[in-house]
């Protein structure tokens, strides 16, 4: 199994990057994964995102989709595209410290 | 006192489950009502045809009265929303009808206006969708019409229906395009938010691969904010462009709006979240969901609907007899994918296993994931089973509701 540092702690990832145990996640360490990922300085609104991932995944066992996001998180789809460029709901969910959202089939 | 099974909708899954219900219980025991907005019953499979004037749109519609057994009553009535509390519907007429158990099977709505641009400038002209009937209808003039240019076929978002039918639409205008001689003269693009033809990595392979086959260019992982009808292209949120002279949308897909509008019902999306085994609403035990409007992660198909009938009854007669429900259903999806020239291939999967090779249902059978005639006459004979087999929720032998593992392959996913 692959890991990464973040804030000075060892965590298991999978190929992709993504958290395989999301208790292993702090707040400390989504900055850390933002920077790697190209994204310099976490926002108010990039913060109201992520923990609304996590509350979601707690609750669902899954992060939400982007469109899901666009409806409960008050900010629009549009927006979220600007904040996690590329692909909101993977991108938020890596720097949340959450699997990969199992998407739809 | 009998008790009310109340069935919103009655498409695929509210006809197959109310007639499977009233062969299972009698008149005395229970009383079995479905409303429905209008008597129009599409085969909606038949509507990837349309376009390609292999299917008369006519020859698609049916009366949903029809398709119910005696004994089933059919409001034809709109819905307003559903009172949980209450154990109660109330109707766009402003009558409330109590329930004892109640069952969602009001499929999927396209939701259009939620991209921009989509139903401005061009919609109907150069941006066109096959997904409901007078869609595909326009999109069939328009075909005939098209004498050259970029045909852009574009997904706009997951869910939706049948979500093999996209890939189908690109195989068939393929072959319609050669047959009428301007093959040469058409660009073909699927354009798909997915990172692949298809969500599942060995039949996403498999199908990548007849898409270049045939000349279709993927572009994947583009997520469209913008369908810019005056100007022929498609804006993603990033940035990206997709100049087209002809656009096919599938447009965004939500539950029904009356879902949305049942405070505790749905999710965000309008779809009922139900236990992904039983098919029990999360939130109250006396309703239940089956088909599109269903929130469980297997594919929207009518024959996912059929397998799960199977289940939603038995569970329904439990909950009636105070038994523990059976915890059954395993996402069982099984679709044939036309693929032009007479040819289709079969697709089948669950929750945990995805599409593979080999033979369905067992070893000797229809070739799995690869082309053949067998499967095309094995879509063709669909129609026929869902009105005459399907609908009336008889059993299709050799197809039982759980997965067969037999006949398939296991292979390295890429
Ligand atoms: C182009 C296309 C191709 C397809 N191809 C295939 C295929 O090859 N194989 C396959 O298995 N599946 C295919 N499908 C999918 C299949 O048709 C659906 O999954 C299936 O019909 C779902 O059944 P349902 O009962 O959930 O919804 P529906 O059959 O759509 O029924 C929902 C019903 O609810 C009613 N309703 C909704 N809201 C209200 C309201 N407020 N008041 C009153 N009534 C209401 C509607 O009028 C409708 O009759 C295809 C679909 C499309 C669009």
């Amino acid at each position: 199994m692959p890991t990464a540092t973040y804030a000075d702690r060892t965590v298991e990832v999978n190929d992709e990057g993504f958290f395989v145990d999301p208790a292993q996640w702090t707040e400390e360490m989504a900055p850390e994964i933002a920077e790697a990922e190209g994204i310099s300085q976490l926002s108010e609104d990039h913060w109201r995102v992520i923990k609304l991932m996590r509350a979601e995944y707690a609750e669902k066992g899954s992060g939400p989709s982007v469109r899901a996001l666009g409806k409960t998180s008050g900010v629009s789809v549009k927006e979220l595209y600007q904040l996690f460029p590329k692909g909101p709901a993977k991108l938020a969910a890596k720097i949340a410290g959450i699997p990969k959202p199992r998407g739809c089939i | 006192m009998t008790t009310r099974i109340v069935i919103l909708g009655g498409g695929t899954g509210g006809t197959i489950a109310a007639n499977r219900l009233r062969r299972l219980l009698r008149a005395k025991e229970a009383e079995i009502v479905v409303v429905d907005q209008d008597d129009r019953h599409v085969y909606q499979p038949g509507l990837l045809f349309v376009p390609f004037g292999l299917a008369d749109p006519e020859e698609l519609c049916r009366s949903r009265r029809a398709q119910l057994h005696d004994g089933i009553e059919l409001l034809d009535c709109g819905i307003d929303h559903v009172e949980l509390d209450a154990s109660s519907v109330r109707l766009s007429d402003g009558r409330d009808l109590a329930y004892d158990i109640l069952v969602v099977a009001s499929g999927a709505v396209l939701v259009p206006e939620e991209t921009d641009g989509l139903t401005g400038a061009g919609w109907g002209d150069v941006v066109h969708t096959f997904y409901s009937l007078e869609g595909a209808a326009a999109l069939a003039t328009a075909l005939e019409r098209f004498r050259g240019g970029r045909l852009v076929v574009n997904v706009v978002d997951m869910p939706i229906k049948c979500p093999v039918a996209p890939l189908e639409f690109c195989f068939l205008a393929d072959w319609y395009f050669r047959e009428r001689e301007i093959r040469d003269r058409v660009e073909l693009t699927y354009v798909t938010p997915l990172d692949g033809a298809f969500t599942k990595p060995v039949a996403s392979r498999a199908l990548a691969g007849l898409l270049d086959e045939k000349g279709v260019r993927l572009v994947t992982e583009f997520n469209t904010g913008t369908v810019d009808g005056a100007g022929g292209r498609l804006v993603s949120y990033d940035d990206r462009e997709i100049p087209f002279d002809l656009a096919v949308v599938v447009p965004i897909h939500g539950g029904a709006p009356f879902v949305g509008a049942s405070p505790g019902l749905g999710d965000e999306l309008g779809f009922v979240p139900v236990d992904e085994r039983t098919l029990q609403s999360k939130v109250r035990p006396n309703v239940f969901a089956i088909g599109d409007a269903a929130g469980v992660p297997t594919s929207k198909a009518g024959s996912v609907t059929h397998f799960e009938g199977e289940v939603l009854v038995e569970n329904i007669r439990r909950r009636l007899a105070g038994e523990p429900l059976d915890a059954s259903f395993d996402g069982h999806a099984n679709c044939f994918i036309e693929t032009g020239f007479g040819k289709a291939l079969l697709i089948d999967f669950n929750y945990d296993t995805e599409p593979l090779p080999g033979h369905f249902p067992a070893g000797v059978g229809l070739p799995l994931l690869r082309e053949s005639r067998f499967n095309h006459l094995g879509k063709l004979m669909f129609q026929w089973i869902y009105w005459h087999s399907l609908l009336p929720g008889r059993a299709i032998p050799g197809l039982g509701s759980a997965m067969p593992e037999h006949g398939k392959r296991h292979v390295e996913a890429p």
